[in-house]
């Protein structure tokens, strides 16, 4: 089963943020695979371990993004491929989608798979709209797969608890789940075995996807408080007593 | 313009954040001197259609199909593409519910259209609507436009407008027209099956009064204790943002969020959690709520009444001393 993965590079999750406009300084921050991401790159691992194929880690955006396609390469996929665009921030869901379906429609994958939402623009789109654009059957939220006869069994999330099976056919899109699997770390022996793999460096105009914008971000500003918070100051025995006192005397929760 | 909000039915019930999806559509039409009609789509649902119409909407769109029973992202962006098609609306809503999410930016891109999706809020500039998005995981707001020509897509974030504001049809009842669609078996690619819950909910935290909650801040199952110990000084229960029981490291039927429970206790303390939507949407209703987070700009400080920036493993254990202290 040859498999396809759509890793994007996102902030370190502690990152301080400096806004600029419609996007934040990226100069001066760490880095890191979009969590969501990491567990649909684990899952392609498993899949591939039980059914044999290839995996492969496709990511768009400028040449930090290389760092994380290593970072997969060394987690087992066996090649990368890098959609090199500087300018990926700015694009809709629908543009981000229809560059990474064309990089995929030149491959002979079964499965694509997807995180749900990244952790930058949280968009939680580019999974569904990859079905669209392939016109392939798919499924989000997914927190199992098997593989039977040709055909997907899955595990869908839904709200407050409830879960649905679902089946698939392949070749399919799958956005997948924080937490459906516990991710491995590479291993000495695959950060050695990735420096021999290869990552097919494409830039985003040459694959001829340009369309109009049907949204744009204006600009990304600190949100306003919804509630005066107070905050409580000093030594942390200081801090517990005024707040065992506020939520007596004040709050009356307690 | 026209506004089209599409409402959600789920396991034979309104999906309320339907409602809320509504009183936004119809404010957004009062500001835009703007129409809205209500959409029900499902099979054997015309009683819905019914209730909907009861409300200030100029009409009730029905579409009704055998194979449109069960939800599949399919059959539902297929009947829907046609709806779009046939009633030419300028602006289509949705609720932000799960099963949009799965399909509603498809129908968009069918149409060759872009969706604004996960919104909380809007803001009517001079007639261009803004629409009000979070980014970088609640740390920043966006505001996002549309581009090109309609119809436009967006979703309203659960909790963003409150369904009790939906008005009522000034004149009893709005007409129900019905609109047919076409579609084949085979169009529909993915089969659903049954649909279950997981979690055995011994404990119901919806009835808790205090709730002492832990998120990915406290870094390992060995300090778990510590928060236990706080919630059992305060009389509270226990429970965790998402990855916390991801990890196993509390059960799931633990879970504060979108895809655990949804609380609204008088007192809820948010250890080390930083107050992404799908959290916040399941505890903002609590009556009280106090932050403990190390980082000052985490979003769980825009709803907190009380909020401590600091690190929770000095915190805890002397919180949990003053409240022993205090019982005596
Ligand atoms: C469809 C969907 C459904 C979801 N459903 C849910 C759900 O039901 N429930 C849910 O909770 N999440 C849910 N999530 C996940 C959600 O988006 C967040 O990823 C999650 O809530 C983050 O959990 P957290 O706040 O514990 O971790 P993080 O976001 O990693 O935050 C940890 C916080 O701890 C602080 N911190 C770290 N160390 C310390 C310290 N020593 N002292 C003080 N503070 C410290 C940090 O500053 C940070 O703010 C869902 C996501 C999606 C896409
Ligand atoms: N630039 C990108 N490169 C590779 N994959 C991406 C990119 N942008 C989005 N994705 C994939 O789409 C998923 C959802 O992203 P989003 O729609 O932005 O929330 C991510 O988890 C990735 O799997």
């Amino acid at each position: 089963m040859n498999i396809i993965v759509c890793i994007k590079q996102v902030p370190a999750k502690d990152a301080p943020l400096a806004i600029a406009g419609n996007w934040i300084r990226e100069s001066d921050i760490g880095f890191e695979m979009n969590e969501p991401d990491s567990f649909a790159l684990e899952e392609a691992l498993r899949l591939k371990e039980k059914h044999g194929g290839e995996v492969i880690a496709l990511s768009m955006g400028p040449e930090r993004v290389k760092q994380t396609i290593k970072e997969a390469l060394a987690k087992g996929a066996d090649r990368g491929i890098h959609i090199a665009d500087d300018q990926f921030a700015q694009l809709d869901p629908l543009a981000t989608a229809n560059a990474l379906a064309v990089a995929i429609k030149k491959e002979n994958a079964d499965l694509v798979l997807t995180g749900l939402q990244s952790d930058d623009h949280g968009f939680g789109q580019t999974g569904v709209l990859l079905a669209g654009v392939l016109d392939l059957p798919h499924a989000t939220i997914i927190m199992q797969i098997e593989v039977a006869d040709g055909r997907l069994k899955l595990k869908r999330e839904l709200e407050a608890g409830w879960f649905q099976h679902i089946e698939c056919p392949l070749p399919a899109v799958l956005s997948i789940q924080s937490g459906i699997n516990k991710v491995r770390y590479a291993t000495l022996k695959g950060i050695m075995a990735a420096k021999k793999k290869e990552i097919a460096v494409i830039t985003r105009e040459s694959l001829g996807a340009a369309a109009a914008p049907t949204q744009k971000i204006e600009k990304i500003y600190v949100p306003t408080k919804t509630k005066k918070t107070e905050f409580l100051t000093g030594s942390p025995k200081d801090v517990a007593t005024k707040l065992v006192e506020k939520l007596k005397f004040e709050a009356r929760v307690i | 313009m026209k506004i089209l909000v599409i409402t959600e039915l789920r396991q034979g019930k309104w999906n309320n954040t339907s409602f809320e999806t509504l009183a936004a559509a119809q404010q957004i039409a009062a500001e835009t001197s703007s129409t809205v009609s209500g959409v029900v789509i499902g099979k054997g649902v015309s009683a819905f259609a019914g209730e909907l119409a009861a409300k200030d909407v100029a009409e009730v769109l029905l579409v009704e199909h055998d194979l449109l029973e069960a939800y599949t992202p399919d059959g539902y962006s297929i009947a829907l593409k046609q709806l779009i098609e046939q009633s030419k609306p300028d602006l289509v809503l949705f609720p932000h519910t799960y099963q949009v999410r799965d399909f509603a930016p498809k129908l968009a891109a069918m149409l060759g259209k872009g969706m604004i999706g996960d919104c909380i809020g809007y803001r009517n500039e001079s007639g261009k609507l803004i629409f009000v998005r979070q980014m970088f995981q609640g740390k920043t707001a966006a505001d996002v436009t549309f581009q090109g020509a309609g119809p436009w897509f967006a979703s309203f974030q659960s909790g963003a407008f409150r369904a009790d504001l939906v008005k009522p049809h000034a004149a009893g009842k709005a007409p129900i027209n019905k609109i047919s669609v076409e579609l084949k078996p085979e169009q529909i690619r993915t089969k659903p099956l049954d649909l279950f819950k997981e979690a055995k909910s011994a404990v119901d935290l919806t009835q808790a009064p205090i709730i002492v909650s832990v998120g990915r801040g406290i870094k390992a199952p060995e300090n778990i204790p510590q928060a236990e110990a706080l919630a059992k000084a305060i009389g509270g229960e226990i429970a965790a943002s998402r990855p916390i029981c991801d990890e196993g490291w509390l059960p799931m039927e633990r879970q504060i969020g979108s895809s655990g429970q949804t609380v609204a206790p008088k007192l809820y303390l948010a250890l080390g959690i930083s107050g992404a939507i799908q959290h916040v949407v399941g505890m903002k209703g609590a009556r009280t709520i106090v932050a403990i987070n190390k980082d000052q700009n985490a979003p769980i400080f825009e709803i907190a009444d009380y909020g401590v920036v600091a690190d929770i493993f000095e915190i805890m254990p002397a919180l949990t001393e003053a409240l022993e202290k205090a019982k005596t």
